[in-house]
């Protein structure tokens, strides 16, 4: 046991490194998901028709694909995604000390991986609003921006939260993928380097790491359940 | 068209001229876009050469069948783990919910008619062992699929058992999408009308036949749907076998790769594949969906209307995973 307390320098620093990815990623999946769920409620064919097409091939393929695809594809359109340097962005990847390789093609990967089952959470909420609600606005004469802004998107929200924050959770257990692909230190390279290259024993080091997600995951899920049991006895 | 009725009204001429409008600009924006972002840049670098996709699309090219072969055995590797890891969290998923559902009546259960210290001590127990299940379950579901995968491979040859890497990545795709589909099962259980028990105790059924004989079968069937996505996560997470070098669709790719050198080619191929078939399951997942609320009415049952907790496993499990 003593590796959790030796190393708990390495533990705490994938721990650290991990929560910026997901705390990264997540901004960037909700982002990029409500832009996606707006396209997909859109009264405009071609641009739903983007939507559902993006929603359905990122639903539908493994997050390794898409990793490997920023990983391994994306290198072969330009070194080290030197064209994805966003002067804002790159302010913020530095002072968090967080350029590594494979840094920013994970994180890409992630978001667009993420941002298909946001925009899905988003729009069930919207589905979830009753018709009558809507109908009601618009024979107040509410226009289609009124009607969105105070009546269905406040109570999509609340109907979406729950799901939102399974997405996030996933996300969280996602970004484990990235430690495999080259993110030097994040928890899951932690994991490999320590048991194969160190040749720590196995148990301990094992109990250290899935601590350090169980943190991240089992508080979050408790949280989502307490929303759930509000929401139920409000209705 | 049902989103849609939700926030507009059926659109007048003006509104209809208006999308027309929207949808050629639009068109005309995106295929631009497309142009610029997508195409030039992969055709800058040479992407669309017949050099890169020959031997994944063109039949006479001398290395098309070897790489077609490889890519089959890949994919029967991928479905033989899929489907292994599939029944055996469909079983072992099952079991827990019944095994949590049970101790959770008996945690309810007074022991009367023993004595007293014993029926302390097996309250005591049932109270213990309902815990220890509950937070097995939790630990599982909270850990990432990677990391329950990577720790099997790891820490069994650490105790001396040793496998196949199949049973490596189907033993950890088990521990991990069982306890899943065991919280599917418990919320579908959980959420039946309280009657259904109540009539079964009242004919004299014993609550492990209670579970058996009503319960777990009507769980099953409200959530159907939740369990076919699930099922399509399986699926997705045996992508994972590269991390313990289990040769499957993807593994095999990289080993493509590392021949031919054409990552983007061969990564499309093995998207559209997977996009395919997980595509097709989640049809089926609504078809059965459609089915059994059409089913429901016709039988004139009361509607059973799946619970919030039931609707959030589902949407938790609606092909998430990796």
């Amino acid at each position: 046991m003593s590796v959790l307390i030796d190393k708990f320098d390495v533990f705490a620093g994938g721990f650290w490194l991990t929560l910026q990815i997901c705390v990264l990623a997540a901004v960037g999946a909700l982002i990029l998901g409500a832009v996606l769920a707006v396209l997909r409620i859109s009264p405009v064919p071609p641009l739903r028709a983007v939507g559902t097409g993006y929603v359905n091939v990122f639903r539908n393929m493994p997050l390794t694909v898409v990793m490997f695809f920023a990983a391994f594809g994306l290198p072969a359109l330009g070194s080290n995604a030197d064209f994805l340097r966003v002067p804002g962005l790159d302010a913020v990847f530095s002072r968090l000390d967080t350029d590594l390789p494979y840094f920013r093609f994970a994180l890409i990967a992630l978001v667009l991986y993420t941002a298909a089952f946001v925009c899905e959470a988003l729009r069930s909420g919207v589905n979830a609003v009753p018709a009558g609600q809507a109908e009601a606005a618009r024979s107040l004469g509410l226009t289609f921006g009124q009607n969105l802004r105070y009546v269905v998107l406040p109570q999509s929200w609340k109907a979406s939260v729950v799901p939102l924050g399974s997405v996030i959770i996933a996300m969280i257990k996602n970004s484990a993928l990235v430690g495999f692909f080259g993110i030097v230190g994040d928890l899951s390279q932690t994991a490999d380097q320590l048991t194969s290259a160190e040749g720590y024993a196995f148990v301990p080091v094992a109990i250290g790491i899935s601590i350090g997600y169980l943190i991240m995951t089992v508080p979050l899920g408790a949280l989502l359940d307490r929303i759930e049991k509000r929401q139920a006895v409000a209705r | 068209m049902s989103q849609q009725s939700v926030l507009y009204d059926v659109p007048g001429p003006r509104q209809r001229r208006l999308t027309l409008i929207g949808s050629v600009v639009a068109t005309v924006l995106l295929l631009v876009g497309a142009y610029l972002l997508v195409y030039r840049p992969l055709d800058d670098k040479g992407q669309f050469s017949m050099e890169l996709w020959g031997p994944l699309i063109d039949p006479s090219n001398e290395n098309f069948s070897l790489v077609w072969d490889r890519i089959g055995l890949g994919f029967k590797n991928t479905l033989t783990a899929a489907a292994l890891a599939i029944v055996s969290s469909l079983v072992v998923g099952t079991l827990l919910a019944v095994l949590r559902i049970q101790l959770k009546s008996l945690t309810q259960r007074r022991f009367t008619g023993l004595a007293t210290p014993l029926a302390y001590l097996l309250r005591g127990l049932s109270t213990l062992l309902s815990a220890v299940t509950r937070v097995c379950v939790e630990v599982f579901r909270g850990l990432p699929v990677v990391i329950t995968i990577f720790f099997v491979a790891r820490g069994f040859p650490e105790f001396g058992v040793s496998f196949d890497t199949l049973w490596y990545l189907v033993i950890g795709l088990t521990i991990y999408n069982s306890v899943v589909i065991a919280e599917i099962l418990r919320s579908g259980m959980e959420g039946l009308p309280g009657g259904q028990a109540e009539a079964a105790a009242a004919i004299g059924l014993s609550p492990a036949q209670t579970t058996r004989m009503i319960l777990l079968p009507q769980a099953f069937r409200i959530m159907l749907p939740a369990l076919i996505s699930q099922l399509v996560v399986v699926l997705k997470d045996t992508s994972l076998g590269f991390i313990i070098s289990y040769e499957e669709t993807l593994n095999i790719g990289k080993q493509i790769i590392g021949v031919l050198d054409n990552p983007i080619q061969v990564y499309v191929v093995i998207a559209v594949m997977f996009i395919v078939v997980n595509y097709a399951l989640s049809k089926l997942a609504q078809y059965v969906q459609r089915r059994l609320s059409r089913g429901r009415k016709t039988a004139g049952t009361p509607a059973q209307n799946p619970p919030p907790a039931a609707l959030a496993a589902q949407s938790e499990s609606n092909g998430q995973g990796i």
